[in-house]
């Protein structure tokens, strides 16, 4: 395996890390919002943050991880993207930054503050479209060069096109299933009957969405990026797993137990569409300037980034375990006794 | 004309990001180190006092870190959307420093979120403390990597150019750079002094508003110490950088310094200004010291401005930032030492009025001597970006939207600071330490909950 395809695939499982953390996030923003306006707040919003409050800053470095991994190991990645997204991820930055810092401004007293919910909820739903426009741009079609040989993206077809609004719409929604299957989860470990019930019934709701924006996605690809959707009828294979584990996470909500496995669905389902999705991309970061091979760093560079990954991970993974079992996996903090 | 502008909007949007995110990477890299140690002084003296001084620390410190974390993201994303051009040539030598600050704040974060959540989880009170180390390791490893970069953004090395392209790329000679060890050793210890700074600011303006209870009193006699003790090494650094600068930057101390013409024995001028016809006027002029303070020998040479083409020169003006970097450097040493000479003087009280003033100024201060410090060693290696090879203006976007993107980021860090300063007002206003220590340390149950 070259080590571009390695630095790729480790960064395909990174972003794929930071859409399952951020949604469960993001989500959970746009949620606490809504039971607010629904006067349901009391039931979920001490749940939410008791699990978001230790990890939000986490969940934040898996996204700089990619972004700083896809400049060091496709340097050429960096100009056009750099040069197209200056406008809608200077945006995204923004979003990102009103968010974070208002997590901490949150723990101390602003909770009830309903502007401050709103911010917290609309950014919630406004970042991953912000973020999605980067996946549209990949596809090719939106980019114009200009006479002294730079880019720049091209905003009307941008706006104009079905593809990325479908785009879009697949990032809200996905955002609030994943996120509901996850609090669902949480709130059954934490014996929350009232929270259970409210979380299990967006869970429910915001599966329909998500199923069929997923579907136009592929249709608008199909006309937009031949080639693309060619390479996905070829891994038919890993959308048929992904469909199968949709179905499996709304038997498990429907029988109401088994929570747990539900979420894991949940997971599987993403990971199957999500790296189908990447793996008929390839050899492709932007159609049609930049591939993976043509833009990668140099072969030293590349090893060298692959060592420091490995390093990186014996020290990550049994931090991040630790974590997890301090927060997500004990019952007691879980239940709110410590 | 229309390059020029994006150019200098380029230059402005990132001059105002990294302006203010190094206020709070400073306060990120600093105070978990002062966490720790007072944590570490209350378990093991049996003292309630420095266990709330860690506590109060960290409250405060949650909502400084929040906004460093949300600018560093910034200023990750904005060196590819702003420098495309730098990115896409100089990211095949430094993405691998790059990639392991990510690592070392990977890893701060984590422990952070642990240390801030879990204050009473555990009985034995040490397992928490070490909680802290990763935390202070983390911070301290990120300002070590990303300094790497900034490193070799002034002394390139480690590849060689071919037909425009680097090749022969050697990652780890580009990270152990000549500026890395200076670089990193300047940065650290101003980080620990500034913070150590703000903390006995804070408790001097506490104690001057109130009365002097036995918490501030600690409090500002640790971080006096402290300051003594980084200042002093804050000094030495700084006299390291110097001769680095004379070895491998000559023309960004010559400028720092003005001097002009290449000689033996070189004055060192303090203050003064430049009059129409660039000639010093009204200096404090030390006859060889610049000699002294470059190689350690009065009558060394050192290379003058004359020496570089008229398009290579950094702006002189960087002259002002030097000579106020080191003044306010002085001025914490010997404030410190003021300090603990009255301290220890029985006649005297410390606690006066005119001595803690001077230590409230001085936690400001410290933090303009740390923005003109990174002003005097950016604007230094102008025209470069990457000195030697690329220049400032051929590395900036082309897009015109970056005025745009410059006010709305100015308008997002207006926004950001003025919540943290009513956020952390709110926070400890109402609610002060004697307060608290009666609330949450009870004198009868002295060990804790």
């Amino acid at each position: 395996m070259s080590y571009e395809l390695i630095g790729i695939s480790v960064l395909w499982f990174f972003l794929y890390g930071y859409l399952i953390v951020a949604s469960v996030d993001f989500g959970a923003g746009f949620f606490a919002f809504y039971a607010k306006l629904s006067k349901k707040d009391h039931l979920i919003n001490k749940l939410i943050s008791r699990y978001l409050s230790p990890v939000w800053e986490v969940t934040n470095v898996f996204f700089v991880f990619f972004f700083v991994g896809v400049v060091g190991f496709f340097p050429d990645s960096a100009f056009y993207y750099g040069s197209v997204l200056l406008v809608p991820a200077s945006i995204a930055i923004i979003l990102l930054a009103i968010r974070g810092s208002f997590y901490a401004f949150e723990n101390y007293g602003s909770k009830e503050n309903l502007i401050y919910l709103f911010l917290y909820g609309s950014t919630g739903l406004l970042i991953p479209a912000s973020l999605s426009i980067a996946l549209t741009v990949s596809e090719g079609g939106f980019i114009n060069e200009t006479a002294n040989g730079s880019v720049e993206l091209a905003y009307l077809t941008l706006f104009q096109s079905p593809l990325s609004w479908s785009i879009v719409f697949l990032a809200i929604v996905s955002v609030l299933f994943i996120s509901a299957v996850f609090l669902t989860f949480y709130a059954s470990r934490a014996n929350d009957e009232g929270a259970l019930k409210l979380v299990r019934s967006y869970a429910l709701f915001w599966s329909t969405p998500t199923i069929i924006a997923g579907l136009t996605t592929f249709i608008f690809l199909s006309q937009h990026n031949t080639r693309h959707f060619q390479n996905m009828m070829d891994l038919w294979w890993m959308l048929g797993l992904s469909v199968f584990f949709f179905m499996l996470t709304m038997w498990f909500l429907y029988r109401e137990k088994y929570y747990g496995y539900a979420f894991i669905s949940v997971m599987f389902q993403f990971l199957f569409a999500f790296f189908a999705y990447g793996i008929g991309h390839y050899p492709y970061i932007l159609d049609p300037y930049v591939t993976i091979y043509n833009s990668s760093t140099n072969e030293t560079m590349g090893i060298a980034l692959i060592i420091a990954f490995i390093g990186g991970l014996f020290l990550l993974i049994p931090s991040l375990v630790l974590l997890l079992r301090l927060f997500l996996f004990d019952a007691d903090y879980v239940k709110g006794k410590k | 004309m229309m390059e020029w502008d994006t150019v200098l909007m380029s230059r402005l949007i990132t001059t105002l990001t990294l302006g203010f995110h190094i206020i709070f990477a400073t306060i990120g890299v600093g105070v978990p180190l002062m966490i720790t140690i007072a944590e570490f002084i209350g378990i093991k003296k049996k003292d309630r006092n420095y266990l709330l001084m860690a506590r109060r620390w960290a409250r405060g410190f949650v909502i400084t870190v929040a906004i460093g974390v949300v600018t560093g993201t910034a200023i990750g994303l904005q060196l590819s959307l702003v420098w495309p051009n730098f990115m896409q040539v100089a990211g095949n030598v430094i993405a691998l420093p790059l990639f392991m600050e990510v690592f070392a704040f990977f890893f701060e974060a984590i422990f952070l979120g642990i240390y801030l959540y879990t204050w009473d989880r555990f009985k034995n009170q040490w397992m928490h403390w070490i909680l802290s180390l990763p935390v202070v390791v983390g911070g301290a490893l990120s300002a070590m990597f990303i300094t790497m970069v900034n490193g070799f953004m002034n002394t390139p090395q480690g590849f060689e150019i071919a037909n425009g392209q680097f090749k022969a790329v050697d990652p780890i000679a580009a990270m152990l750079n000549p500026a890395t060890a200076s670089k990193v050793f300047h940065v650290v210890s101003t980080a620990y002094l500034t913070v150590a700074a703000m903390l006995a600011a804070i408790a001097a303006f506490s104690i001057l508003l109130r009365k002097a209870t036995d918490y501030h009193k600690k409090a500002l006699k640790l971080m006096m110490f402290l300051v003594l003790l980084f200042s002093i090494l804050s000094a030495v650094a700084g006299d390291v950088s110097a001769k680095f600068l004379a070895e491998h930057q000559p023309e960004k101390l010559a400028a720092a310094e003005w001097h002009f013409e290449t000689e033996k024995g070189a004055d060192l001028i303090l203050f003064g200004w430049l009059n129409d016809d660039n000639e010093v006027v009204g200096e404090i002029r030390v006859p060889q010291f610049l000699s002294f303070l470059a190689f350690n020998d009065f009558q060394a040479e050192v290379i003058g401005l004359e020496a570089f083409p008229d398009d290579e020169l950094p702006p002189l003006w960087i002259h002002y930032t030097f000579d106020f970097m080191v003044m306010i450097g002085f001025f914490l040493m010997s404030l410190s030492i003021l300090y603990f000479i009255v301290h220890f003087m029985k006649r005297l009280d410390v606690h006066n009025k005119f001595i803690l003033s001077l230590i409230v100024a001085s936690g400001p201060l410290a933090f303009i001597a740390i923005e003109l410090g990174w002003i005097l060693a950016e604007e230094g290696r102008q025209p470069w970006i990457l000195r030697g090879y690329m220049t400032v203006s051929e590395a900036a976007t082309t897009s015109p939207y970056i005025s745009l993107m410059f006010f709305l980021f100015l308008g997002l860090y207006i926004v950001l600071g003025v919540l943290c300063i009513v956020t952390l007002r709110k926070l400890f206003k109402n609610n002060p330490a004697e307060v608290e220590l009666e609330k949450k340390f009870p004198l009868k149950r002295e060990d804790g909950e």
